[in-house]
């Protein structure tokens, strides 16, 4: 599904030239959640422009089924932290924006059906500046499952909203992800999230990133994970690694 | 609601003020150059159909076709050297150049080149606010922060969209605020551009008026400049507000 080979990418100019990452070897699979974990300047970030199209300057092969990262052929889903809306699109606006751009034809039912899961039917004359942190990402998240989306990429989504509502959230995107399993790279930086949303878990080394290693999550949805043994042995494994980095 | 009211109180507050200091300085001075509020309005009343209201509307038309050429070209292409970094290159230094030339200095050689008309009264007048706005509208594209940018371009959005959905909405805010600057600096230069060559025009109006020594009517035409700029500055407010509702 997503095959990457030798991912390198420099930053700067020639003679000043920064490495953010280092020869990235993954494939990830189709209909899976892979949730990257590292510390804050890894690379995690580049990393998710590279899949996404926006960062176009990088050494080594990226394919998605089989074909070079374009965001014109492929239908991305970005899901960014700050939420990536247009201030001056109201919620209504903001969600057709991707299948608008598209120029996919509009699901009427779909779309109902996608704001009714995520709560936010009421909202949709709302301005971005009008809504809570949690909302504007529910909006963000209807936008990019509007579109039915190749690959999902999420750029630690949930990590600027409180405890309560981030929890809330991983939760909603869980249920709404079961529905499409769409396939997934989930980047953030809590061994928590990692462990509830990821079918694997990659770790990534502090700066120039690397991948430390590749885990299947023997919790991805299990109930009251976070009681459970393996759940506890999976975090102090993780946690050791990026200890080390 | 209760805001827009607000403000409309404001405007008469301020304006019962300066009728009262007018009237008291008018009162204490009692000579023929300030003659009483009252007397003006009066004045105003009395001669607007008949000998005021075609320069009114000839001034009207120039501000409105001066400010409208002035964005048409000034958003165009700051819009332009805002998002491509090789335009602002080239054009940049050139308005840089140019921004800071007297114009004024420059309308025996516009008239000279344009005549007498209304084309040199346009020109004049868009050579000296087009400046502003190209500089706003060009510093709004560049402030936008990069990951606005960021869903669209995973969207794979062309220019055209880019341009449609982000750059212009975006620096609409900008653009109204260079409009209301340029609004006042318009009707200045509209003021010097009509003592000459026109028949027609709040300009001609006035400086005929002083020329005459009636001092009521050269009143009666500041107040109605005045007002002018009052309603057009009122409109770009509604604009804005109906425009840019989202902040």
């Amino acid at each position: 599904m997503i095959y990457i080979k030798d991912l390198s990418v420099h930053y700067g100019s020639q003679d000043n030239s920064v490495l953010a990452l280092d020869r990235i070897n993954i494939n990830i699979g189709k209909g899976e959640i892979f949730t990257f974990i590292g510390p804050s300047g890894c690379g995690k970030s580049t990393f998710l422009y590279v899949l996404s199209g926006i960062l176009r300057d990088y050494e080594g092969t990226v394919l998605i089924d089989g074909q070079p990262v374009d965001p014109k052929q492929q239908r991305i889903g970005l899901i960014l932290q700050n939420y990536g809306l247009l201030p001056w699109k109201n919620v209504r606006q903001n969600i057709v924006l991707g299948v608008k751009i598209k120029g996919q034809p509009r699901e009427e039912e779909y779309f109902d059906y996608i704001l009714k899961q995520l709560g936010i039917d009421q909202l949709l004359e709302r301005y971005p500046k009008e809504l809570s942190g949690g909302q504007q990402q529910r909006v963000a998240i209807a936008r990019a499952f509007l579109l039915k989306p190749d690959i999902l990429l999420m750029d630690e989504p949930f990590s600027a909203l409180d405890a309560i509502s981030r929890e809330e959230m991983q939760e909603l995107f869980l249920k709404i992800w079961q529905d499409h399993h769409v396939t997934t790279v989930f980047i953030t930086h809590s061994v928590d999230e990692a462990l509830y949303l990821g079918s694997k878990i990659v770790v990534f080394s502090s700066s120039p990133g690397r991948i430390l290693g590749v885990y299947e999550n023997p919790c991805f949805q299990r109930d009251n994970l976070r009681y459970r043994d393996e759940y506890n042995q999976m975090s102090r494994q993780l946690r050791n690694l990026l200890d080390k980095g | 609601m209760l805001q827009s009211r607000e403000k409309w109180q404001g405007a008469l507050y301020s304006f019962v003020m300066v009728i009262i200091v007018w009237q008291a300085v008018a009162m204490l001075l009692k000579i023929p150059i300030i003659p009483t509020p009252v007397a003006v309005f009066d004045d105003i009343l009395q001669i607007f159909q008949s000998r005021m209201e075609i320069h009114l509307l000839y001034s009207l038309g120039r501000i409105i076709a001066g400010i409208a050429i002035s964005i048409l070209l000034g958003v165009s292409l700051g819009l332009l050297m805002g998002y491509f970094a090789k335009v602002d290159k080239v054009l940049s230094p050139l308005v840089y150049f140019t921004y800071p030339v007297p114009k004024i200095a420059l309308l025996p050689i516009v008239m000279l080149l344009f005549g007498l008309g209304e084309a040199s009264k346009l020109i004049m007048i868009v050579l000296i606010i087009v400046f502003q706005i190209i500089i706003t509208a060009r510093d709004a594209v560049k402030n936008i922060p990069q990951e606005i940018f960021r869903s669209l371009q995973s969207l794979g959005a062309g220019r055209r969209q880019i341009f449609n959905e982000i750059i212009i909405p975006a620096s609409l805010p900008e653009v109204i605020t260079a409009t209301r600057l340029a609004l006042g600096t318009a009707v200045s230069i509209l003021f010097f551009t009509e003592t000459f060559g026109t028949e027609y025009g709040m300009g001609y109006f006035i400086m005929d008026a002083w020329m005459r020594v009636n001092y009521l009517d050269m009143y009666a035409g500041i107040v109605m400049l005045s007002i002018l700029g009052f309603c057009l500055f009122s409109a770009l407010d509604i604009a804005e507000k109906y425009l840019c509702s989202w902040r």
